[in-house]
């Protein structure tokens, strides 16, 4: 099993809000990409068990929503918007940093497995522009010397 | 971690402006406690609806306050709560859309965030009104913070009795779902939403059936925006004719404009319908004028599916009908400013590479037509466009326009074409001389 007793009690406890079981398909894929990091078949397979709705129904939705990374990415996913707002205040010359100080090609995951680079649409921060997601979280308003400290925090961290 | 956003808002002006109300807690930290916000006066409506008034008085309010949906269509909300059928023997739902995604929009995130009892109390009203004894809020997926807000506030309104079974005595029983999304721009249309939420992927509906006959799980369905069911409480504490007093006669009430790109201060601003653009943008209360002291080129009124004003253009009202005079729209009141360094075409590429990403692929026109026109758009951008790429781009655009189930297809061209029609010359120089006539090299 790839889920954990704690991620499969939580998609439970979804599926019982639901007056239709397949409502609960994007609460349990959400449940198993925050524990596993992407989504592939056999979490598909695992879900479908959960939920009682066949796996290539759960493969069908999750393929359509972008959120869920398909195959596995580093320990963070640095999700920077490049759409418009964003780009008006350096979107590009963020990515161009990042790319810098990563040593890596947007699209691509460190060596180390430590950092996957994308470029993700509109994400409602267009006043706090320009930001990025790190796996879930927001990081707004953002300068070189902020995106130097998240860096290095990460690092540390990780 | 940023649990909060550090965007700047209006809420000291809505504090001391009796007309304003959506901002007027957004600042207190502990306004999205459930002891803060009924010390604020919340649940009042709420208590208000379920001891004195009928489930049509309420809307017969709503529909007097001429309260119009702030998601972007601008679709009286009163009206459309009277769509629901008295005689029908199935469940009714009612969603509270939170998929902000309409590139430029940041409000309903705010509203999330800082004051998310505002929301459920609203939506409760909102059941209410349309017989529903079980509502859904649907947020975006990357909206997970906005949902843990949610959650926590929901939890809270059950215990103190805000939410659950017979409300206040009154014999009304209404559950709550939090809803999250998986990441995809067209769930924000109300029928890709419902085939979202039923776990299906989210592709657009041929209506009718309205979701008001036959919505989620084919039962009659209401889907209101975020902002104007946080409206609701207020219309039902001081009435339809005060908040009809508020901004123009047939734009009513006040709005909240998300404020993004070359502004001093970008932002959330609550100010009434009617506002004048031009102060929004320079007045430093506001935008506080154009970023490092350059000159404004355009602006997109409402999201980026509005089409561009120009410089001469700015000196007009916000509200729904002044807009559509001056060729635009209101949408869903995101602002953004573009200063005279923007090249147009590269601002379009970026445009239409989104609407591209996000069209759903269910109508040949919208799913091919942006594929051909971020293609030709991106060659002209790339300095490699050729003779005929504008004209192309102008047939492309009237083949999608008006052609599709959903509104994608045409939020896609109307910035398009509004941009050529704007700033031709521009296009033509980009594909005669292979360049750019000003480089967007913008620096973070």
């Amino acid at each position: 099993m790839i889920l954990t007793p704690e991620s499969i009690q939580r998609i439970k406890d979804k599926l019982a809000q639901y007056p239709q079981r397949k409502s609960a398909v994007l609460p349990a894929l959400t449940v198993a990409y925050r524990q596993v990091g992407h989504l592939n078949d056999d979490v598909y397979r695992e879900i479908s068990q959960i939920i009682g709705v066949p796996t290539l129904e759960i493969a069908e939705a999750a393929t359509f929503y972008t959120m869920f990374p398909k195959q596995p990415v580093g320990k963070y996913l640095i999700q920077v918007c490049h759409n418009i707002s964003c780009s008006l205040l350096g979107a590009d010359s963020l990515v161009a940093y990042l790319e810098d100080k990563l040593g890596i090609k947007k699209g691509d995951t460190t060596p180390d497995g430590l950092f996957t680079l994308i470029c993700v649409e509109c994400l409602g921060s267009c006043a706090t522009a320009p930001m990025m997601q790190i796996n879930h979280d927001y990081y707004e308003n953002l300068t070189p010397e902020k995106v130097d400290a998240i860096l290095q925090q990460l690092r540390s961290e990780a | 971690m940023t649990f909060y956003s550090p965007v700047i808002t209006n809420a000291k002006e809505a504090a001391d402006n009796e007309k304003l109300h959506l901002f007027k807690y957004v600042e207190d930290p502990d306004q999205p406690k459930v002891e803060t916000y009924e010390s604020h006066g919340g649940y009042q409506a709420w208590r208000k609806v379920l001891s004195t008034m009928s489930p049509a008085e309420v809307i017969d309010e709503v529909k007097k306050s001429g309260l119009r949906g702030r998601g972007g269509a601008g679709f009286p909300t009163g009206v459309k709560w009277g769509f629901v059928p008295n005689d029908s023997t199935k469940p009714h739902y009612l969603i509270c859309n939170a998929d902000e995604s309409e590139p430029g929009t940041c409000k309903d995130r705010v509203l999330m965030e800082r004051d998310p009892h505002g929301i459920i109390e609203g939506m409760g009203i909102g059941a209410y009104a349309v017989g529903c004894h079980l509502m859904f809020i649907y947020i975006r997926g990357e909206f997970g913070h906005c949902a843990e807000m949610m959650e926590k506030a929901k939890e809270e309104a059950y215990a103190r009795g805000h939410l659950g079974k017979n409300i206040y005595d009154s014999g009304y029983d209404l559950d709550m779902i939090v809803h999250t999304g998986g990441g995809a721009y067209i769930c924000g249309e109300e029928t890709s939403l419902l085939n979202s939420l039923e776990g299906e992927r989210g592709m657009s509906r041929i209506r009718p059936p309205f979701p008001a006959i036959a919505g989620l799980y084919a039962c009659p369905t209401i889907v209101n925006n975020v902002e104007s069911l946080a409206t609701v409480p207020h219309v039902i504490n001081r009435g339809a004719e005060w908040y009809s007093s508020l901004g123009t006669e047939k734009s009513t009430g006040t709005k909240i404009f998300s404020l993004s790109g070359h502004v001093n201060r970008p932002g959330n601003y609550e100010v009434e319908l009617g506002f004048s653009l031009k102060k929004l943008i320079y007045d430093p209360a506001y935008g506080n004028g154009i970023r490092g002291d350059r000159k404004l080129k355009g602006v997109i009124p409402g999201g980026s599916s509005t089409p561009f004003l120009t410089p001469d253009m700015i000196d007009v009202k916000l509200d729904y009908e002044s807009l559509v005079e001056a060729g635009s729209m209101l949408g869903s009141g995101a602002v953004i400013v573009f200063n005279e360094d923007t090249c147009i075409v590269w601002a379009l590429k970026k445009l239409i590479h989104f609407y591209r990403h996000e069209s759903c692929g269910k109508c040949t026109p919208c799913r091919e037509g942006t594929g051909w026109l971020e293609k030709i758009i991106s060659r002209i951008e790339a300095g490699q466009g050729r003779p005929g790429d504008i004209e192309k781009i102008e047939e492309i655009c009237e083949n999608i326009m008006g052609h599709t189930v959903c509104p994608l297809g045409d939020a896609a061209v109307m910035p398009i074409q509004s941009a050529i029609k704007h700033w031709r010359d521009e296009w033509q120089y980009h594909i005669d001389q292979k360049k750019c006539l000003v480089k967007s090299e913008f620096a973070f």
